[in-house]
């Protein structure tokens, strides 16, 4: 069953269309990555999906139920970080963090406390005090510590250091190996990479590609190098080749995933000495999506 | 050295002035617009010297006395000192207000939003920023003072002559120049722009109140007070300099001050410490109620304190009021008892009308600190826990309701328990009990209406201000101004019986609670389907 369903959502702050149909499903039991460029319609998504925000066209539904409708219902199985993490400036850390805890419902006083241990956060100042990082630890602490079936997290570690983002990688996975489900936008694509199973890219307000990394993978290129003992023939007009350059150390170019086959028994008839290849990097993903769809990046 | 530290503070002022260029000039024409527009409407209010005289018997009275300050010029009432006594201590307040407001604006408030650290990593020097927040909030005061001065000498009335309208304005730029550097005083000591505003509104708050009990029974007491220090000046009158000099001089040296303590401390830190604090939160904190009471706590208590010292304050003249009653042959010709309640009563009327106004504020505020949550986008991670748009509205309104009840009680009884040790015959308790809270259905009005307004358009919810500030005007200074009925109906203040002169009305009580509640569905209704944050 699919946890959360995004059906044809239009959502427009008066006469600016800041989502322009987005189609996206997140099923039970998988992390899903939400990735796009700045002001690319993520947040007005997560914030839709919340209820937060009124939907002006489409149908978002959680665990089966309107979004809108049943927030409130909804929202007792649903933990929430926002991107940028406004508290109140004169009550504590842990003041905040029970707030939330106890405003969700469900909760353990011993998963609390180890989750503070583990984030490494000093509960006792006020978070007017807190820098950036600490601020969203605090609101990582209780999204974690609340026994939620749906995460959202809108750019929940762009504050934290690399300590403390592997911390928050283990409790994303503790929370996926519990069957629970997450929704994940994320500047960082490197975590996104590791982390997330299905992945969608924004684009001013539409969803320009969605599928698993390897589905993605093959739409774009893989990066190789070779050496061979004779120089490569026609290798320039194979199809699927690009950007060939000549090093000291051999040719490297990319090719199209999908014709990787045949350019590989191409290359291997001038004798391969020695073959490197990497497969794209969503960062490639990224940025070939951005420069094809519309090309003005 | 010095120089160094100032370095960029003109650049920074234009950019002040760029960014407030809307705001400064509606401030200017506003404060300016209301001076000259209400004084030159005294000639066609009052065109004989009879009335003038009438009214400045009335003007003698303490209880008004503590409310517009002290009356000089009795014996020959010009226009001009009408204008003195009646508009300086309002005209004065209103300037103070726009320099906390400004000031707090370019200090606290930027440096808590992390503007002021773009603008420090610049070449510009560490009291930059100070100095040309007071160098474009002095510029606007003299400003004050020459438009105020010009405006109402142009108006052309005999006794408004130029000496007199001169340092009307000037009194009132001093006084603005003085609160602007108590103001960045408070900025540098206290953490956060809501401290800082809070410090300086409750000096402005306990300035009025030192005034008001100074201006009734000590003199000496009264010059302690910047307000009634510049009231000093009997403007029309005698036009003294002395009090504009000491108010700029104090200025000067609070101002620097200011500059001193910004120059030592670092950004964003003040002087008043914050404490390291829970660790957990407590039993209360933990429900949509519990945290708009926990976050609204200091301020309940603060406005609560003051609205009972504020009753006891009217309260306390009532002792000065019996005296004067009996020495004034004139007051017992002008009001005679025919209607069977003593002046005293009347008073009583008139002054638990205005505390009922003072009490809707603090009640206005509790409930918009949930737009002011929304703006600072704290609305969102609330909303997304299980909570219901309607039970976390309804959490505000529940806590402002229960301040009104509470803070009309403590209002009341301070009244009463001031009143009763000046007076020889004391009302009742329940005499004064039953005036204040009749005026409870207005208040929810209010309530309902600021309830209306940030269900269905929150940007406006500023306007509930205007409406209170509307109503205090014509039911305090209606009759004074002899301002017209249809001016009045339209403030639910004055569809409320005035206990004890009045006969209790209930139907009026009923239709104002029915008004109250249907705002209050409607604008729940509206919450719940608007965008949160937009
Ligand atoms: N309240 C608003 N009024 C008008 N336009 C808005 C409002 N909020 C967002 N927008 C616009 O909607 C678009 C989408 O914004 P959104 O915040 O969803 O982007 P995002 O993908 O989260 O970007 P980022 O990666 O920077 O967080 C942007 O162009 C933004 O300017
Ligand atoms: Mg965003």
């Amino acid at each position: 069953m699919a946890v959360l369903e995004i059906r044809n959502l239009v959502k427009r702050y008066g006469n600016f269309t800041a989502l322009d149909g987005i189609d996206l499903e997140v099923k039970q039991g998988e992390v899903y990555g939400f990735i796009g460029p700045n002001g690319a319609g993520k947040t007005t998504t997560i914030r839709v999906v919340l209820g937060i925000l009124r939907a002006d066209a489409g149908e978002v539904r959680i665990f089966g139920k309107d979004a809108w409708r049943h927030a409130v219902e909804l929202h007792k199985r649903i933990a929430y970080v926002p991107g940028d993490v406004n508290l109140w400036p004169n009550l504590t850390g842990g003041e905040v963090i029970d707030l939330f805890v106890r405003l969700r419902g469900k909760s353990s006083a011993a998963r609390r406390d180890e989750l503070v241990r583990r984030f490494d956060l000093d509960t006792s100042k006020k978070c007017g005090t807190y820098s950036k990082g600490n601020r969203q630890k605090v609101a990582l602490v209780a999204a974690f510590a609340s026994d939620a079936d749906l995460y959202i997290l809108d750019e929940p570690t762009s504050g934290l250091d690399p300590l403390m983002e592997r911390v928050f990688q283990e409790c994303i996975a503790e929370v996926k190996a519990a069957g629970k489900s997450v929704l994940l936008s994320s500047h960082i694509l490197s975590e996104v990479e590791r982390l997330c199973d299905r992945v969608s890219i924004i684009r001013q307000g539409k969803i320009i590609e969605t599928g698993t990394l390897e589905d993605l993978r093959h739409l774009t290129r893989t990066n190789v190098r070779v050496q061979t003992s004779r120089p490569i023939e026609g290798l320039r007009e194979l199809k699927g080749v690009h950007n060939v350059v000549e090093t000291e150390r051999g040719v490297t170019f990319q090719v199209d995933t999908d014709e990787l086959g045949s350019v590989i028994s191409h290359v291997s008839r001038f004798g391969i000495l020695d073959l490197q290849s990497a497969p794209p990097t969503l960062e490639d993903l990224f940025m070939h999506h951005y420069k094809n769809a519309g090309g003005e990046l | 050295m010095l120089r160094d530290a100032f370095r960029g503070t003109t650049q920074l002022a234009r950019f002040i002035l760029r960014r407030d260029r809307v705001q400064l000039p509606v401030w200017l024409v506003a404060i300016v617009a209301l001076t000259v527009g209400v004084t030159a409407s005294f000639p066609s209010l009052y065109p004989t010297p009879e009335e003038r005289a009438i009214m400045a018997v009335t003007m003698e009275n303490p209880a008004v006395v503590a409310m517009i300050g002290p009356i000089y010029g009795v014996d020959d009432y010009t226009y001009g000192a009408m204008t003195g006594n009646q508009m300086l201590l309002f005209m004065v307040t209103a300037v103070a207000v726009m320099n906390i407001l400004l000031v707090i604006r370019h200090t606290r408030s930027d440096e808590e939003h992390g503007r002021i650290e773009v603008i420090r990593s610049l070449p510009v020097g560490r009291l930059a920023g100070l100095g040309a927040t007071l160098l474009v909030v002095g510029l606007a005061n003299v400003a004050v003072a020459l438009l105020t001065g010009l405006g109402l000498f142009a108006l052309g009335i005999e006794s408004i002559d130029f000496a007199g309208s001169m340092l009307f304005g000037v009194a009132m730029g001093a006084t603005g120049i003085a609160f602007a550097a108590v103001t960045a005083l408070f900025a540098q000591l206290t953490e956060t722009s809501r401290g800082a505003t809070g410090l300086s509104f409750a000096a402005l708050g306990l300035a009025y109140l030192v005034r008001a009990v100074g201006d009734v029974s000590s003199e000496t007491l009264a010059r302690l007070s910047p307000l009634g220090l510049i009231l000093r000046t009997e403007v029309y009158v005698r036009n003294l300099w002395w009090p504009v000099w000491v108010t700029l001089g104090v200025a000067a040296v609070v101002a620097g001050l200011a500059f001193y303590l910004n120059a030592v401390r670092d950004l964003g830190a003040g002087f008043l410490r914050a404490r390291p604090g829970r660790e957990h939160a407590t039993k209360f904190l933990g429900t949509p109620f519990g945290l708009a009471a926990r976050l609204q706590r200091t301020s309940f208590i603060a406005w609560a304190v003051a609205l009972f010292v504020l009753g006891a304050a009217y309260g306390s003249v009532f002792g000065d009021l019996d005296a004067f009653f009996e020495s004034s042959e004139m007051i017992k010709m002008m009001l005679p008892e025919a209607a069977g309640f003593s002046l005293g009563e009347q008073f009583t009327a008139l002054v638990l009308a205005v505390m009922a106004m003072f009490t809707a504020v603090p009640v206005a505020l509790l409930l918009l600190k949930l737009g002011s949550e929304e703006r600072a986008w704290r609305v969102d991670t609330v909303l997304a826990a299980a909570v219901s748009r309607r039970r976390l509205l309804l959490s505000y309104v529940t806590l402002a309701f229960l301040a009104s009840v509470l803070m009309q009680g403590l209002c009341g009884l301070g009244f009463w328990l001031a009143s009763s040790a000046a007076m020889e015959e004391p009302f009742g308790l329940g005499q004064i009990a039953a005036a204040s809270f009749v005026y409870l259905p207005a208040i929810w009005v209010m309530l309902g209406l600021a309830v209306l307004l940030l269900g269905w358009w929150p940007k406006g919810t500023g306007l509930i201000w205007l409406y209170i500030v509307y109503s205090f005007f014509v039911v305090y200074l209606g009759d004074l101004l002899r301002l017209p009925d249809g001016m009045k109906r339209v403030t639910p203040f004055s569809h409320v019986p005035q206990l004890p002169v009045d006969a209790m009305e209930w139907g009026a009580v009923a239709v104002l609670t029915l008004l109250a509640l249907v705002a209050t569905a409607l604008g729940v209704a509206g919450y719940r389907r608007r965008d949160i944050g937009v």
